[in-house]
This record gives C-alpha cells, structure tokens and sequence, in this order.
C-alpha cells in the first residue's frame, strides 16, 4: 500500500463569492513526481499555496507530511522545500553565502550546511563558481541551483511552481534528471508546469480547469481514456470540453 | 542571526546604497552647512554720518569692530546712498542725522537711519537684525554712562537661544530628520518590495520564518547603520561647524533611535502598500520628503503657514521630530519639554506597525 504524504479532502477556497478551489480530493503518494496541471486561473497557485501553509483553505481538510494546512502551517512549512517560478536566490549572493542562508533559515546546524554545500557543489561540478556571485551564473545552472538548494534541508515534499521557465531544452532535460534523482531518494516532488512534454515526464498528473480536478491518473492512462497520443492533446480536449459545458 | 547578515551583505554590495547610506547625509549637511549658511561676516556698508560728532563716531567703530561689517565707505550726501546700494557690493548704509549728539542731549533721543537693499531680503533682514542690536547694545552703554534717565530708548533685539545666529543650529536638525526619513522609510520600502520583486519573498514566507523575523531581519541592519548616521552627522556637525549637542545626548540619541524606528515601520507600511520598487520611491520621495522639507518646519516656519498647510503639516511626523531635536540640540532643554512630541512620535510608530501587520496579514488570505 503506498504511503501517502498529502492527503486533501473535499478542499475549498473562496475569495468573497469567487470560488478558487472547488471541492478538490486527491492524494499525492512518497517518492512520486506529481504533475498540476492547468491554464492560467485555474487555480493551481491557490492550491499551491494553501498545500504550502501560506494560506488557508476556506473549508475541507489538507494535510501536508501529516500537519493539517489549517492548524498546523508552521509545522508544514519545516517539512517541505519550494522553489517558484521567478528565480529564487539573491544575485548580490554568492553560491555559497545563498547556500548558507537557505540552510540557516531552515534551521540547520552550520557544520551540517557546510558539508551538505561542498557535497551539492560537487555533485553539480560546481565547485569553482562555489565563490560566484549568482548574477555571473547563466540562467541554466541557477535554475539547478535554485532545485537543490530547495532539497538541501532534506524536506518530505519539494513544491516547483513552473520550475522551467525560459530555460532551454538541454537543461531542462538535466533538470528532469536531477527531479528524478531527488525522488528516487524518497522525496515527493509536486510539480506544476506549462511545458506538455514535461507532464509526461510525471508518475501522475491532475489537471485543474475552473477550480476543480476534471482528471488524474498516469500520463498513459489519461491518454488511453481520451484516445489520443499525448498529453497534450489531453489537456486541449479537457479543457476545450470544459469551457463548453459551462 | 543569519538572515540579518545576508541583509548587511546586500546592502555592502550594492554600491548605490553604500552612496545613499552614508554620501547623502555627509553631502547634505555640508551643503546645507556651507551653501545655505545665513551667516553675516564682514558685510560690507556704506557710512553717511552728517553730523561728525564724537557720539556717531563711537557707534560707528562699534558696528565695524563688531566684525560683522566692513565699512566700505564714508559718504558724502544722500544722493551716494543709491549708488552704492547698486554697486551690489554694500549690503547696508548707515545715516546719523545732523546734530546727533545735540539731540541725544537735548531730546533725549537721535536717530540712525538703515537703509538696506531690498532685493535681497534674507541679507536686508539679517543686517537690519545685527545693526539693530549692535546700536541697542551702544543704547545700554549710553545710559549706564548717565545714570538716571535712559537717553534712548528702544525696544531690545536680542536673537534668543541662537546668539551669533548661526544658520547651522537651524539646519543640521532639519538635515538630520530629512534624512533619516529618507534612509528608513525609503531603504525599507525598496528593500522589502525588491524581494517581493524578484520572488524571494515568496520563497521566505513558504520557510519556517515568521512573517516577523522576515520584518526584522530586513529592518535591524537599516536601523544600525541609520543610527551611525546619526552620530556621523552629529560629529561632522560638531567638528566642521563646531556645533555642540547643548542638551543631553542620550536623550538626543534615544530620541532618534525612537524616530527612526518610527520612519522603519513607515517604510515596511509602504512596501506593504506598494506593488513594485518604482512605486516605493514614488511615495517615500514624493509622500515623504518634499513634505519633509516644505512643511516640517525645516525651512519654513509653521506659524507662518496658512491654516490648511499648518492642519496638513500635522499629519507628518518629522515636524514633531524637529521641535524635539531643536529643542535638545539648540535650546539644550530636557525631557520634560518634548514629552509631548515624543508620545506623538510613540503613537505614529504603533499606527504604522499596526497598519503594516494588517495590510501584511490580509494579503496572505
């Protein structure tokens, strides 16, 4: 029986009449990389957010690495990482400076912070930019950066809020590797993308139009129910059909 | 604390706020010191002395050895006194009228005539201010001479609290207020929205820090280095102009410690309010430092301003950090005087902490 690691039940979120979140149920297992899909409003920030304690959820339940998202934000925000859609490091920082400040927020001991930053550096064949500020890195290698230092401390579930933007191909490849890597060490990466090909690179996908989940299942089964050929010509149907039921 | 640290490090990086931090306010006092000094030294005037007596010749030595003036020249007639006020070079010209000292005697009175130019105002208005004084000074000496009886009479013109009328003891309270509101209110803002900018707000508040530590952090650094701002400026003020703090400095400084958290929780209301960098120096700049300037007193006085202006000038905290910071450096007063403006102070930090902690608490909803 898999574990699960987030658990939300019957979730809803308004804002005045406006309902963001409606009546959302899915759970998202350890070690899976889970894809949230949708178009733009859909709702997938506000669920996003709520998943990550910075807001709460107007009804339902949420639990996140077993603390509920209502009552217990604070103990959910020292279990999960994130890493969001704008670049997240400080550019007058140098790699190591951002390494030891993530790691200090997150309360690590500075002994572990220091080992666990030689070790990244290593990892990434980083260690000569280890004293480069983060505006003289390219693009590619911050966005990497940016990923492990939202694993550094270790955390139950990473949240990557369209983690790929703007970056070019190659990368984002070696990005996926590292995403895979990290959840193969029994992390659960919950992710949102626009990129369809990187949605079949998911254990599971939901996709989010109009405030609720209108499918969730792998990528092969979405694309066996839908009887098309990729994820893609999933989502345009599901959203299509969306816009004209309502 | 780590994340007080990575705030120290932005700000020594950054070279434009290193300027701002610390060349500003050095800038600025010596400006205002230097450029704006109303200082009178050595102004030149002009003497027409009609009655050429022993009386006029006294007074006269005694405004030029009051080393204020130089007497430029002696004149003849009246029909000079037009001419060397174009020349531009006298500010003044002093007229006894004929038989002086007759009249003194026999009429217990005589009169000096000042004549400045106009065109000037600020140096027609100081000079008229120094003459005036000097020759009410002579006045005293004139009637202890023949006791009894004063021989002139006059109202006395003494400058108070400010007696060489030192245009510094005016500014450096004013430069210190303008700038500390500028570094506190302005820097916070900047600093605070450029996270929310660039995302590393949204990264900090999905940590375990708390929406206070976050606070903090940003602001302790701005609260440190503002008061080593403080203190630089006391000290160029003190060495340059060799003004002294007459009043108690501890008061002086706990008093500015209090102002400028004051002007930190201002600013961390304004980045709450502010969607992006621009629109944070757009209101620090234009809400805050041109009221600074215009309506805190710094220049012009309140009492001289209409009713709206002096009801709106009420609103803006650094005309009550003025009086205090007046009060303490120039006047050298206590505690005591300047409660009043304090507890005022007081409450507008409480206001913006509590604006800032519900602005900040709504847009997490």
């Amino acid at each position: 029986m898999k574990n699960a690691v987030i658990s939300v039940h019957d979730l809803v979120k308004k804002f005045g009449s406006f309902v963001a979140n409606d009546h959302l149920s899915f759970e998202v297992y350890e070690g899976e990389i889970f894809g949230f899909l949708g178009a733009n409003g859909a709702g997938k920030t506000t669920a996003l957010r709520i998943l990550s304690g910075l807001s709460a959820p107007t009804s339902g339940k949420v639990l996140v690495a077993g603390f509920d998202a209502a009552r217990d934000p604070e103990k959910i925000k020292k279990n999960i990482g994130y890493m969001c859609q704008k670049f997240s490091l400080y550019n007058d920082l140098t790699v190591r400076e951002n390494i030891m400040l993530y790691g200090g927020i997150y309360g690590m001991r500075k002994a572990l912070i220091r080992e666990r930053c030689e070790e990244l550096l290593e990892r990434l064949r980083f260690m000569e930019y280890g004293n480069r500020l983060i505006s003289d890195l390219p693009l590619g290698l911050r966005q990497k950066l940016a990923f492990s230092v939202a694993v550094l401390h270790e955390p139950r579930i990473v949240f990557l809020d369209e983690p790929t933007g703007g970056v070019d191909p190659i990368t984002r490849r070696q990005f996926w590797e590292m995403i895979y890597e990290t959840a193969a060490r029994g992390i659960t990466i919950f992710v949102t993308t626009h990129y369809m090909d990187e949605a079949e690179y998911c254990d599971r996908i939901s996709i989010m139009n109009e405030g609720r989940i209108v499918a969730l299942d792998t990528p092969d089964g979405l694309k066996k129910k839908y009887r098309v050929d990729s994820v893609e010509e999933v989502f345009v149907k599901i959203v299509r059909s969306g816009k004209i039921s309502v | 604390m780590g994340f007080v640290n990575k705030e120290f490090l932005h700000i020594f990086r950054d070279f434009r706020t290193l300027i701002i931090l610390f060349g500003i306010p050095a800038v600025q006092i010596l400006l205002f010191g230097f450029v704006v000094s109303t200082d009178l030294k050595n102004a030149q005037i002009a003497v027409l002395d009609l009655s050429h007596d022993e009386v006029t010749r006294k007074l006269s030595e005694k405004i030029i050895s009051s080393g204020f003036f130089d007497k430029a020249e002696d004149l003849l007639n009246y029909d000079d006194v037009d001419r060397v006020l174009k020349s531009k070079k006298t500010k003044a010209v002093v007229i006894f009228e004929e038989d002086f000292s007759k009249r003194l005697i026999h009429n217990g009175k005589a009169s000096v005539s000042i004549v400045t130019d106009g065109s000037e105002p600020n140096m027609a208005t100081m000079t008229t201010n120094y003459l005036t004084a000097i020759i009410s000074d002579f006045n005293r000496e004139l009637s202890a001479g023949s006791a009894g009886s004063a021989l002139l009479v006059q109202p006395e013109v003494r400058m108070f609290y400010n007696p060489s009328l030192k245009g510094q003891y005016m500014f450096v309270p004013g430069v210190i207020t303008l700038i500390m509101i500028l570094i506190c209110a302005l820097m916070t803002s900047i600093t605070i929205t450029r996270e929310k900018e660039f995302g590393t707000m949204e990264v900090l508040l999905v940590s375990p820090l708390r929406p206070l530590q976050i606070i903090l952090g940003k602001v302790i650094p701005y609260f440190i280095l503002s008061f080593v701002d403080v203190i630089l400026i006391l000290l160029l003020s003190w060495l340059v102009f060799g003004l002294p703090v007459k009043g108690s400095i501890l008061l002086l400084l706990v008093e500015s410690m209090l102002y400028i958290f004051m002007s930190l929780s201002l600013g961390v209301l304004i980045s709450t309010v502010a969607k992006n960098m621009q629109q944070a120096i757009f209101i620090s700049l234009v809400g805050m430092m041109l009221p600074t300037i215009l309506l805190s007193g710094f220049i012009f006085p309140i009492e001289n301003m209409p009713d709206i202006y002096q009801w709106v000038s009420a609103i803006f905290p650094p005309r009550y950090f003025i009086v205090v910071i007046k009060n303490i450096m120039v006047k050298g007063t206590g505690f005591l005087f300047v409660w009043k403006e304090t507890l005022i102070l007081l409450l507008f930090t409480l206001a913006f902490i509590g604006l800032s902690i519900r602005k900040f608490k709504v847009r997490l909803q």
